[in-house]
């Protein structure tokens, strides 16, 4: 029977500044089942990265959780003491970043990082510390790991470096790893290696691992399941073949028309007009609704809840919703859409 | 395995290049003549403050009325005072003072500065506003007006005068402290040591404290002169070393009467304040373009 490692409830993240409440992450749920990656894609300033933050609670000091759960194995973690989630961070979960380049302390060897959370969390001695060290440095695939780990960052380059940072982010045999944006930063080839080796030792060690990115070739090359993100809200949960082969929400079906695609002709790529709403001013409905090509006044005038379909996948659009008044020819993209509320599939029809 | 052992603990035979670095920094020190110079002045102080007084062969107390006012010569090579006190045995176990005072005075009020500055940064908000305000109302006194302040509330000793010189050098090395912990604080690496569950404590004191270190040594390098001359200025003002203390500061002040019939009185004393002064800036300045070749230009 399949487990959820993680669940997010409903998670509301609010940064408070000089100019008001800024809700950066105002919506999010999803699951994670144990041993597969879920990825979060969204835009820029979609909210992708106040997620992962707010998961680990290393939230800037003006942001606050206001509202959700975050189930990890069943245990809710909003609520521990910052000790507590000490012992979480880098054991049970643990994150890589984007930047590899200024990832790592620049006064310290590579093998003094990937020692300290051994030492903290597994209460290694130094010199134990620094052999499983070498082990990692191997793990992840560096070359010569017994003498790479004594040097300094500078000396390494940067797929190098996400090397380490991920060989310290694995020291503790965490059970989730998030990886926000870990190959943005990188050459192509190096990014083709850095994400076989991430989906490498999620196979050796059984590992859940949440990816976050921009780049739906990464999620269709590595996920299992996908929370599409947009202006901090979660609008479509589903597997991954869903999301390719029948995505939902027009928002979804905007970042795939957006894509260059070889198994058919396009004579050009469809962008999604318009932009991303102002975080301090966001449409009173679907925060999608301004730039959707089938808004309806409902959709303007109402936010939609994240409501699960017949498959179980969930989407927040009111096309698949009880609410939506009968069958309904939607135009999205030019592609015809008969959506009838909720249990009515859409249907694809050129 | 044992094998393995000896070669990650020892590593494979290479200069660690840590010790490049320092190679590196040495030859940018190197090739400043002036920070040379001026460390090589230091170094001779302090060995002379530590050795000289067992090589003098008179007491720098003793008082010998019928040598007063001795100009120099061979047997009093700096001359003596109006007690016919040796001026130049005075000048050499003055020398400890007058670098103790230096040394305790930064390092005590480098590390509270220190301390202040990088908790300042690295928390921000309230607690930052509270202690920059602080140390803006220290800074808003002209230092020595500060340290005469304080000395007058605890009374004229040369401790007191540590304390006081300590006292205003703190606001220096928070300010500085402070904007490097500021820069740091938001590198990707802070981030990335708290994901793997890592303390404040442990953030501030081994991740922040190495990167923000080259300031503090150049600013304590610095402060050193400052603090060494506000102390002679203290003692000068009869504030700090008390009689019959070989303090240089003391010792112009006492010089002062005579300052036209015997000026190597005050001649001597001044010119080590002004040498040990100078060393120690000019050391300073040398240091801080050989630890960031950047900010030299």
């Amino acid at each position: 029977m399949e487990t959820n490692v993680l669940e997010v409830h409903n998670l509301r993240t609010s940064f408070y500044t000089d100019d008001g409440e800024v809700k950066a992450v105002d919506g999010v749920s999803f699951t994670l089942p144990k041993g597969k990656t879920l990825g979060i894609v969204g835009e820029s300033g979609s909210g992708k990265s106040i997620t992962a933050l707010s998961i680990l609670q290393l939230l800037a000091s003006n942001g606050k959780i206001i509202d959700g759960e975050i189930r990890f194995k069943g245990e809710n973690l909003i609520g521990y003491s910052d000790r507590k989630m000490r012992d979480i961070r880098g054991n049970a979960i643990s994150m890589i970043f984007q930047e590899p380049m200024t990832s790592l302390n620049p006064v310290f060897t590579i093998g003094q990082q990937i020692s300290e959370s051994l030492i903290k969390h597994q209460k290694l001695s130094k010199r134990d510390a620094l052999l499983k060290s070498v082990d990692l440095l191997k793990l992840v695939g560096i070359p010569s790991p017994e003498a790479r780990v004594r040097n300094y960052p500078y000396e390494l380059s940067g797929g190098m470096r996400q090397r380490v940072m991920i060989a310290m982010a694995l020291a503790c045999d965490p059970e989730i790893l998030i990886a926000d944006e870990p190959t943005t930063a990188l050459d192509v080839t190096i990014q083709a290696q850095i994400l076989q080796l991430i989906k490498e030792l999620q196979h050796r060690l059984g590992m859940s691992v949440v990816f976050i990115t921009h780049d739906l070739g990464v999620v269709a090359e590595t996920c299992d399941y996908v929370a599409v993100m947009y202006a901090g809200q979660v609008v479509e949960y589903s597997d991954v073949f869903t999301i390719f082969k029948e995505p939902k929400h027009p928002y979804t079906i905007g970042l795939l028309n957006s894509l260059p695609r070889h198994d058919m002709e396009q004579d050009k790529l469809e962008p999604i007009r318009g932009n991303v709403p102002n975080v301090r001013d966001m449409p009173i409905g679907c925060r999608f609704s301004p730039r959707c090509p089938a808004a309806t006044d409902l959709c303007r005038a109402e936010l939609p809840e994240l409501s699960k379909d017949d498959k179980g996948n969930d989407v927040r659009c009111w096309i698949y919703s009880d609410n939506w008044d009968g069958e309904m020819e939607v135009n999205v993209y030019g592609e015809k859409r008969i959506a009838q509320g909720r249990g009515v599939k859409a249907v694809f029809s050129d | 395995m044992a094998g393995k052992t000896v070669e990650v603990i020892n590593g494979p035979k290479r200069s660690s290049p840590r010790i490049e670095a320092y190679k590196a920094f040495w030859k940018r020190l190197s090739k400043n003549k002036a920070a040379v110079v001026g460390g090589f002045f230091i170094l001779l102080f302090i060995v002379v403050s530590i050795v000289g007084p067992f090589l003098t062969t008179k007491d720098p107390t003793e008082v010998m009325v019928l040598n007063k006012l001795q100009p120099p010569s061979a047997e009093f090579w700096f001359g003596t005072d109006n007690f016919g006190r040796d001026i130049f045995t005075r000048i050499i176990h003055g020398m400890s003072l007058t670098l103790k005072v230096g040394f305790l005075s930064v390092a005590i009020g480098g590390s509270i500065g220190v301390i202040f500055g990088i908790v300042s940064g690295y928390y921000g908000g309230k607690i930052d506003t509270i202690i920059m305000r602080v140390m803006d109302v220290l800074l808003a006194f002209p230092g020595i007006l500060l340290a005469l302040a304080i000395v007058s509330v605890l009374g004229g000793s040369l401790q007191n005068v540590i304390i006081a010189v300590a006292v205003f050098s703190v606001p220096a090395f928070a300010r500085i402290v402070r904007s490097s912990t500021l820069s740091v604080r938001q590198l990707e690496y802070i981030d990335a040591v708290k994901a793997l569950g890592a303390s404040d404590f442990r953030i501030i004191f081994k991740h922040i404290l190495p990167n923000v270190v080259s300031p503090i040594i150049v600013q304590a390098t610095l402060r050193i002169a400052t603090a060494v001359l506000t102390a002679s200025g203290l003692s000068f003002l009869g504030l700090g070393a008390q009689p019959p203390e070989p303090e240089w500061g003391a010792m112009l002040n006492d010089g002062r009467t005579y300052m036209k019939t015997a000026p190597h009185l005050m001649l001597f004393p001044g010119m080590m304040i002004a040498i040990v002064v100078l060393a120690f800036n000019i050391f300073g300045d040398g240091l801080r373009d050989a630890l960031d070749p950047k900010m030299k230009k």
